[in-house]
């Protein structure tokens, strides 16, 4: 009795996904049962509905980011303070607690396109893949121009300038990058503090930490004997650790862009004229000055 | 496709980020294995020594604190404390702390694997040894755990292979594992594909060779049966 019935239902499925497969031009299959016949129609009917239904949806949504209103998604690391850091004490652009200086630049941008924003928080490393794979529109996240990611992605035009700081603890003897050759340095994976140590003194010296805090962390216990970061989080690692100093003489210059998905040059645009304008009104500058203290 | 590959694993030597990251997982793995088994052997004795007579009641409390603690929180937040907070000013090497870490996680499941063997053993079997004159601890290692052993091994193969995958956590702490050479192959190229997927396939390929392991262990075993 029960397989019987089971038969039924299997057929009837089977009939009813044949009819989806059809579309809805309204063919039938000869070897329908009247049972699953009715079936059929009502779900042709139910299908075609269905369909203009979805059609105008999608017409919608597509109106949408194609104009005014919709999302745009940035992607970054908020770890790295005053760029980008979770503060629950302030609200973000996008309602979320991530605030920082990529964050305001983004918000200004999205706000000149007539987008909203969308902040996603990830690992710094993985970054540039989900732009890569469309799951962000861009990448905000003190990102330096350099060979290797150029390969993947189109940079905007710069807009901060920035050095690679080294901090050791107050004690240290190391005073600047010549004593670095034989240290173990820790560094946030996949940074240029990252890259550059890993060229200039070997795998065997750098230590990969997730965040930037973990190998300040690291610092403080004596696991690492540097730790090499962006200058404005290393400021603000130091403030907040006794028993550290951060070095007068830097590791390297550079300067951060936010990265598009390579090809996009529509956004592209839309980014660099944001940023002109940015820069020219000023507001660029307050934003800075907004996070980072004169020294 | 071939780009992809050369510039993933053979420029710059990128492939050395696997191999060192996979030397570095079996490492930590078979020494957390092994950890795992001494404290879950010790634990589940204890416990069960307790379930059957009553005894070692201070010792129970201990061993049930410990699986409280263990089981009831992430592994990775034990790796974190172990790292920072307990070997917090020492310079240590990465490797031990991961396989102090797993060693004591795995300890913990390790040892219900253990008790449930030898309380799956029929009471019958217990009473048998001691009426032949083995004492207590005689029985459980002559009579009792070579059974209970060869009814766990399923289970304790599952735990292992969970121990094994389980390490790629050790990322949070700079370990560089197999997980984490992908990871930094990754961070180069910007490239998703190709070093996860190494990866991945060498994960894989490391359970089914230890599953095939296990097979033939258990098939052994069950020849006494016949």
């Amino acid at each position: 009795m029960m397989k019987k019935s089971m038969l039924c239902l299997a057929a009837a499925v089977c009939t009813v996904s044949l009819a989806a497969c059809g579309g809805n031009s309204g063919t039938e299959t000869t070897v329908a049962t009247t049972a699953a016949e009715t079936a059929e129609t009502t779900t042709a009917a139910d299908n075609a509905e269905e369909t203009s239904a979805e059609a105008e949806e999608s017409e919608e949504t597509e109106a949408a980011a194609a104009g005014e209103g919709g999302t745009l998604v940035m992607v970054t690391n908020a770890e790295f303070p005053p760029y980008e850091y979770h503060d629950s004490s302030m609200t973000g652009p996008d309602g979320s607690d991530i605030v920082g200086i990529d964050v305001e630049i983004a918000a200004a941008v999205a706000e000149k396109m007539g987008k909203e924003l969308v902040v996603e928080d990830v690992q710094f490393a993985s970054i540039i893949p989900e732009i890569l794979s469309g799951k962000a529109d861009f990448g905000a996240a003190g990102m330096t121009v350099t060979e290797d990611r150029l390969v993947n992605v189109d940079f905007s035009d710069t807009y901060a300038t920035a050095v690679q700081s080294i901090i050791v603890t107050s004690d240290s003897e190391i005073t600047g990058p010549d004593d670095l050759a034989g240290k173990l340095i820790g560094v946030q994976e996949g940074t240029t503090g990252d890259l550059y140590s890993t060229d200039d003194f070997g795998d065997d010296m750098v230590e990969r930490y997730l965040k930037g805090v973990d190998a300040v962390q690291a610092l403080l216990q004596g696991k690492v004997d540097v730790v090499i970061i962006d200058n404005e989080p290393a400021k603000v690692f130091v403030s907040e650790n006794e028993g550290l100093k951060l070095l007068d003489a830097a590791y390297a210059e550079e300067e951060y862009a936010i990265a598009v998905k390579k090809g996009n040059t529509e956004l592209l645009e839309q980014i660099n004229s944001a940023l002109a304008e940015l820069k020219e009104s000023g507001k660029l500058d307050e934003i800075t000055a907004k996070y980072i203290t004169a020294e | 496709m071939s780009e992809a590959i050369y510039n993933n694993f053979i420029k710059d030597d990128r492939w050395k980020y696997i191999t060192d990251g996979l030397k570095v997982t079996l490492e930590v793995t078979l020494f957390a294995v092994l950890i795992g088994i001494a404290i879950g052997f010790l634990v589940a004795v204890i416990r069960s020594t307790y379930d059957k007579t009553g005894k070692l009641k201070l010792c129970n409390f201990i061993c049930k604190l410990y699986l409280t603690i263990i089981r009831g929180t992430p592994v990775l937040v034990q790796l974190m404390i172990i790292y920072f907070v307990i070997f917090g000013s020492v310079k240590i090497s990465k490797v031990v702390v991961a396989v102090i870490s797993f060693g004591i996680n795995s300890g913990a499941y390790v040892a219900e694997i253990f008790r449930s063997g030898i309380m799956s053993v029929d009471q019958g079997q217990f009473e048998a040894g001691r009426s032949l004159g083995f004492t207590y601890f005689q029985t459980m290692w002559h009579i009792i755990m070579p059974q209970a052993f060869k009814n766990v091994l399923p289970a304790l193969g599952n735990e292992f292979i969970s121990l094994l995958k389980e390490t790629s956590v050790g990322s949070y702490i700079a370990l560089q594992d197999l997980t984490k050479g992908g990871d930094i192959i990754r961070s180069r190229t910007y490239d998703a594909f190709p070093p996860l997927i190494a990866v991945a396939l060498i994960y894989l390929a490391l359970v089914m060779l230890f599953t095939w392991f296990v097979q033939i262990l258990e098939r052994r075993l069950r020849q006494s049966e016949r």
